[in-house]
């Protein structure tokens, strides 16, 4: 199922949470909700659900009007942030609570119900649990008896409000490949929210950036990493090593720093941003561009070595960050405090004067 | 080697004695010699003398009489106070803080005063009461006017127990319940009840005792008339001022007992929340 949402407006008292959202989730696919707290995400996925209603716009499920369709009724599966098990039921009844609740003529037979159950607890390997009761679960079981509730109503929808946020690392990297898996097994449409940009890039199909109640972008994460379309997209995902300054007759200068740009950059003033990996660390400056910096910090755990660096004759709010691998670090041994030139090879031009970020890429000589 | 016993700050042997002391002599004298002596006085005939003070006609009819205000009563704020409960915590609307305050009017005021203000609107003489004159109906000085006030004076004792308990757990359960499928009473019965049964049950407890035991308002509406609208504690008072004092403190033990058995189940009660 699909889902089309046109035009929803939701205002808390004088507070609007959400402006003109317009989006479309299409069938099959993972489709994370990004952002910081407070950016309207789970306000939207909430609305999805039927918990929430917005005071302007259309909620659609494969071209079904459903914006006035209650809750009950949209036949959704909602995973909530801290799982929210009944405390009082066992797990084996918490999850056939949707199948005990359905009207009489409805209702599967106690038999299949307990063979239903039965199945879903075996899905989320967990059938060793069923007479347990939440309390006595652990976070990461929690969260995958939460799951399999919400699928014992065969949703074809199923919305998940961080559903990994209150895991440690471990649990989170292992949950998150096992729903991947279940999702590519039983291809029902999924809407998680989330403000972690790792988990968002590599879960899903689909990642919908959000801020301050509005959509900042939507794309496939490869897309959204490559060629964000705003500052705000590009700073919240990943590192970023910036630099801004004043471009006159094609060269970008500030203090003692300069790039010289490709043809076709108006004079303006302007920000680079630049990827760690799109910058190369060099012992001397190179015709194209003169970045000095000092080495302020090297950290070497990883499958990199990261290197801070400290602008030199220049200003930058924040320390750039270059990743060199550990055989060219063993080559060359930097030193915290050695002076070093950074060469750019592929860039973001975000100029004041246009709205549209111009990618740029310098060639290696 | 010499072992030195581990003190904390304050814990000096002096004080700890002095007010375990203190604690003990004040319950025994305020408290434990009351209680004993209203059985000891209620047993100076004897056993025989005992039952025949209970079996007169008039005690009978109160005891009669207070089984029915509380039977009426716990049933009515039971109701009342889940629904005040669950509007109060599950809804937003003005004025919601209000109303949670207003709940606790019938604790600030003096029963007394309650009973009172119940004549004054209902009485013969009273605006409500007037106009149900007129279709003779009396509600002051009978038994239906008892149950008002004690409803009245008791009304706060469900929902005070439960707006706390469901404020801190929240709706989350209820909205997974309903996204389920569950209708609004499946819900409350599923979900909501189950959750706060425990609380519930408190709140009915004391409800109970204080509608068994309300004097002051019950004493201003009903009238002290005697074998129709005598309640328990009013027969006690009755009993007192016609120097019939082994009849009174009969009276005072059946009270006393119902009182003993509260505290024993509120115990109980108390136990199995602190366990879940």
């Amino acid at each position: 199922m699909s889902i089309e949402i046109q035009g929803i407006n939701k205002f808390f008292d004088n507070f609007q949470a959400l402006h003109d959202i317009n989006l479309t989730i299409p069938e099959g696919q993972l489709t994370a909700l990004l952002g910081p707290s407070g950016s309207g995400k789970t306000t939207l996925l909430r609305i999805i659900a039927g918990l929430e209603t917005p005071e302007q716009g259309r909620i659609g499920f494969s071209g079904k009007d459903v914006t006035n369709l209650h809750v009950r009724d949209r036949r959704v599966g909602f995973v909530f942030q801290h799982y929210a098990l009944f405390r009082h039921m066992t797990v084996a009844e918490n999850v056939a609570f949707g199948l005990n609740v359905l009207p009489r003529k409805e209702r599967p037979g106690k038999p299949e119900i307990r063979k239903r159950v039965d199945g879903l607890l075996e899905m989320v390997q967990l059938g060793h649990l069923a007479d347990r009761y939440p309390a006595q679960l652990s976070g990461g079981q929690k969260q995958r008896i939460a799951l399999a509730r919400a699928m014992a109503m065969r949703p074809e929808i199923l919305l998940l409000d961080e559903p990994f946020g209150a895991l440690d690392a471990k649990v989170r990297k292992d949950l998150r490949r096992w729903l991947r898996n279940l999702h590519d097994e039983l291809h029902f449409t999924s809407v998680f929210v989330t403000h972690d940009q790792e988990e968002a890039l590599e879960l899903s199909d689909q990642v919908v950036v959000m801020s301050n109640g509005r959509i900042e972008q939507v794309d496939s994460p490869l897309e959204l990493y490559g060629r964000p379309d705003s500052r705000f997209v590009f700073e919240f995902l990943g590192q970023v090593n910036v630099l801004s300054g004043r471009i006159r007759d094609g060269v970008m200068r500030q203090g003692d720093a300069w790039i010289r740009l490709p043809e076709g950059c108006e004079n303006d003033d302007a920000q680079l941003y630049l990827r760690p990996h799109e910058v190369r660390l060099a012992q001397a400056a190179s015709d194209q561009s003169h970045l000095p910096f000092r080495i302020e910090a090297i950290n070497l755990i990883g499958a990199e070595v990261r290197i801070e660096l400290k602008p030199d004759g220049w200003d930058c709010e924040e320390l750039w960050e270059v990743g060199i691998s550990h055989t060219e670090f063993n080559a060359r041994q930097p030193q915290r405090g050695d002076r070093c030139f950074a060469i750019p090879e592929v860039g973001h031009l975000f100029c004041e004067h246009d709205t549209e970020p111009k990618t740029l890429e310098w060639k290696r000589r | 080697m010499k072992t030195r016993k581990h003190r904390r700050v304050g814990d000096s042997p002096l004080v700890r004695r002095t007010l375990i002391g203190l604690a003990v002599t004040l319950t025994v004298l305020l408290l434990f010699m009351p209680l004993v002596l209203i059985f000891v006085q209620a047993f100076t005939e004897g056993w025989a003398g005992y039952v025949s003070n209970i079996l007169d006609e008039y005690t009978l009819h109160a005891i009669g009489l207070t089984l029915v205000v509380a039977l009426l009563t716990v049933p009515l704020n039971l109701v009342f106070g889940v629904f005040l409960a669950w509007l109060v915590t599950r809804f937003r609307f003005p004025g919601r803080k209000l109303l949670a305050t207003l709940i606790d009017i019938p604790f600030a005021v003096s029963p007394v005063v309650a009973g009172l203000l119940f004549l004054l609107l209902y009485g013969s003489n009273g605006w409500v009461g007037q106009w149900l004159g007129e279709y003779d109906i009396q509600l002051m000085f009978s038994w239906p006017g008892i149950v008002m006030v004690t409803v009245f004076v008791t009304c706060p004792f469900v929902a005070r127990e439960l707006i706390p308990l469901m404020q801190q757990q929240g709706r989350e359960e209820e909205e997974a319940g309903v996204v389920l499928g569950a209708s609004g009473w499946q819900l409350f019965r599923r979900v909501t009840l189950p959750n706060i049964r425990w609380a519930l049950l408190y709140g009915v407890i004391l409800t109970n005792a204080r509608a068994v035991g309300e004097f002051g308002a019950v004493s201003v509406v009903s009238g002290n008339i005697r074998g129709e609208t005598n309640t328990l504690p009013l027969q006690v008072e009755l009993l007192y001022q016609d120097y019939n004092t082994a009849g009174a403190f009969a009276a005072s033990s059946l009270l006393a007992g119902i009182a003993l058995i509260t505290l024993v189940v509120k115990a109980i009660v108390e136990w199995r929340q602190s366990r879940n």
